[in-house]
């Protein structure tokens, strides 16, 4: 790299480089959006978008927590399945049966997650395996608790994160619960990664496991730790999913793809050692925002497949072709 | 120098993650056999019957054969499934009944297959895109392409093409022997040719592979060229199966991560540089046993999901567990 330029312009330039690339193309999608529908400006429309993105949005922001340990959680979309599936059986139609069943599903989110963690760690078994075994394990235990054919209702009180709003708010109008529900979530767990210790052992066991040992990680701790929180994401996920839609047996499907999407499109790195939750909160946000758009241009089912893929080798390529020029 | 590189035992003699396969096949042939005895369908035991159980996992086996090149030098390709519809789609639209054009369709299905591959590979070592994004994204631009123009079955096999499924040689089918004859032409590749030996050494460790004067690059594009025209493979052989070509085919049949379960199964390990294709064979026959024993045992369709997800992690675990790496 030849610098021509004043010290100024080069600070400047690097300052630039250092925005994650997922924002410009964030940026880029809603003013496509806007210029699409003006009306997208309006608190219904990005309220709503957000209330679309939300579900896809938690479960990044937990699987970034497992990709920067270095490791892939496959196993969160059939999660998401068993929860909503899971719930209408045991709410049973009955509003007041809500107050024990979250606390439940989350707890079962931890379980499943502590369940992987301790595979990886303890049998050995790589990531991508362990999830891959739970997420075939997880949907057929959904079809076998619901017979293949679930009931279709939850009650209203279940719902309630999903689908309500919070009407008479200052400026917006109105608040969906799920946004709130959102915005709580990725808060905590941006904190949490990037504020705390917990977080600066992830990154260590991700970037090298050898090291983070020598230097007195619990690599095995941090490593469960990261699954649990990526399987509390899937549960949380799927409480806001049954708010929006039936219940039925293929409601999480493909998201645990769309999830390491939306990381990777953040500039997370697979197999460790960097990634950001905010980052991968923009990485949900946009690839919610190009479904939107693909969807605003009338476009069918086949042709956003073929744009998603290419806009996801696409990111990937483009985030090397920075770490190389940058030389990190 | 590293601690936690797995610290293989210097002496010689038994060494257990060689014959672990070969044990789990014993296994899981010895509770095929009690399952048989204990449900008096001793029927089940002849010769004719093991063949017939071989014959049902024939694609799978075709397609990890293909899977294990990719993962010996650390790759991984989840485009097999898509790829296997596409060809599958293409082969039984350009033959169209009339045997006149089985041989240009065979051609072209094997040339589908090699492009992909070739695109594959360009894309992961031209774009140094991880190959799990790099191969996603593909087997999204695929399905896409794929069901943009087909959404039924398309196409028909004519019947001089479908003895590559039903054909027989004496009490074999004819597949069997294919497959068996691929597998010893895939050992012949990794067991004597330089390019086997060049792949174990680029699996093993990539930058040493380099410094030794090996083309990395070329040795990588080149497995995923094999993986792909594996699957187009199989794709012929699930044309000419079910007589004609669907384009969901290949996501039914989870090929992309069912043939990456039986050649981990089979001891090929994720991080690459050691396994092989007997491994992979003894996965896949692993694979098929299960299936037989949960039919005779007459498991209920949806426990059986749930079986076949803990029967993978516990599988992998079986040989994992003592490896000393940190894996995650």
């Amino acid at each position: 790299m030849t610098d021509t330029g004043s010290p100024r312009s080069s600070a400047l330039r690097r300052r630039l480089s250092q925005i994650n690339p997922v924002w410009v193309l964030l940026v880029l999608l809603i003013a496509a959006i806007i210029f699409m529908n003006p009306r997208f400006v309006e608190p219904t429309g990005y309220m709503n978008f957000l209330k679309r993105a939300a579900p896809l949005a938690i479960l990044a922001a937990g699987q970034v927590y497992v990709i920067v340990s270095g490791g892939f959680d496959l196993s969160v979309g059939s999660l998401i399945t068993l929860v909503v599936v899971g719930s209408s059986m045991l709410t049973n139609n009955d509003p007041a049966a809500t107050y024990w069943v979250i606390p439940l599903m989350l707890t079962m989110g931890l379980g499943v997650g502590a369940i992987n963690g301790l595979i990886v760690c303890f049998l050995r078994v790589p990531s991508l395996i362990a999830t891959l075994g739970m997420m075939i394990t997880l949907n057929g235990l959904a079809f076998l608790w619901s017979g293949g054919a679930p009931r279709g209702y939850l009650p209203d009180t279940f719902r309630f994160f999903g689908r309500e709003l919070i009407r008479d708010v200052p400026l917006v109008r109105f608040i969906p619960v799920s946004v709130l529900v959102l915005i709580v979530v990725v808060g905590v767990f941006a904190w949490a990664m990037h504020r705390t210790n917990l977080g600066r052992h992830i990154h260590a066991i991700g970037d090298n496991p050898v090291a983070a040992r020598l230097a007195g990680v619990p690599v095995n701790r941090v490593r469960i730790t990261a699954f649990m929180i990526s399987g509390l994401s899937g549960a949380i996920a799927g409480i806001l999913l049954g708010g929006f839609a039936g219940v039925s047996t293929d409601v999480g499907a493909g998201y645990e793809l769309q999830a390491i999407t939306a990381a990777v499109l953040g500039g997370a790195q697979l197999l460790g050692g960097k990634g950001s939750v905010p980052a991968a909160f923009g990485g949900a946000l946009a690839l919610t925002a190009i479904f939107t758009l693909l969807n605003f241009l009338g476009l069918p089912q086949p042709v956003r497949q073929v744009v998603q893929g290419l806009i996801l080798i696409a990111a990937v390529a483009l985030a090397m072709h920075r770490r190389k020029q940058t030389g990190t | 120098m590293s601690i936690a590189s797995d610290t293989r035992p210097t002496r010689k003699g038994f060494r257990f993650d060689r014959w672990a396969p070969l044990l789990l096949l014993g296994g899981a042939f010895s509770i095929y056999v009690a399952v048989a005895i204990a449900t008096g369908q001793t029927q089940y035991l002849t010769f004719d019957n093991l063949i017939a159980i071989l014959g049902r996992s024939i694609a799978l086996g075709i397609t990890a054969i293909g899977q294990t090149f990719v993962i010996l030098v650390a790759s991984i390709d989840l485009s097999v499934a898509s790829l296997i519809s596409a060809t599958a789609v293409l082969a039984s639209v350009v033959m169209d009944g009339s045997p006149a054009m089985i041989l240009p369709a065979v051609l072209a299905a094997i040339a589908l297959g090699g492009i992909v591959g070739l695109a594959n590979g360009l894309v992961i070592i031209g774009l140094k895109v991880n190959p799990l994004i790099a191969t996603l994204g593909m087997s999204l631009i695929i399905q896409g392409c794929l069901s943009a123009f087909v959404s039924n079955f398309a196409g028909e096999v004519p019947s001089a093409f479908q003895v590559f499924a039903y054909g027989e040689v004496g009490p074999f089918p004819f597949a069997l022997l294919f497959l068996a004859a691929l597998a010893v032409l895939a050992w012949g590749v990794l067991r004597f040719t330089k390019f086997g030996s060049d792949m174990y050494a680029v699996g093993g460790n990539e930058e040493a592979a380099r410094f030794a004067g090996i083309k990395t690059g070329r040795i990588v594009i080149l497995s995923h060229i094999i993986c792909s025209v594996c699957a187009s493979i199989a794709g012929l052989y699930l044309a000419s199966r079910l007589r004609s070509g669907a384009p969901w085919i290949g996501s039914d049949g989870v090929y992309d991560l069912e043939s990456i379960a039986v050649v981990v199964i089979g001891g090929t390990i994720l991080a690459g540089g050691r396994g092989g294709i007997w491994g992979t064979m003894a996965g896949m026959l692993i694979f098929s046993l299960i299936d037989s024993v949960f039919n005779i045992a007459g498991v209920d369709s949806y426990a059986k999901q749930v079986l076949r997800g803990v029967i993978i992690v516990a599988a992998v675990a079986f040989y994992a567990i003592n490896s000393k790496r940190i894996v995650a």
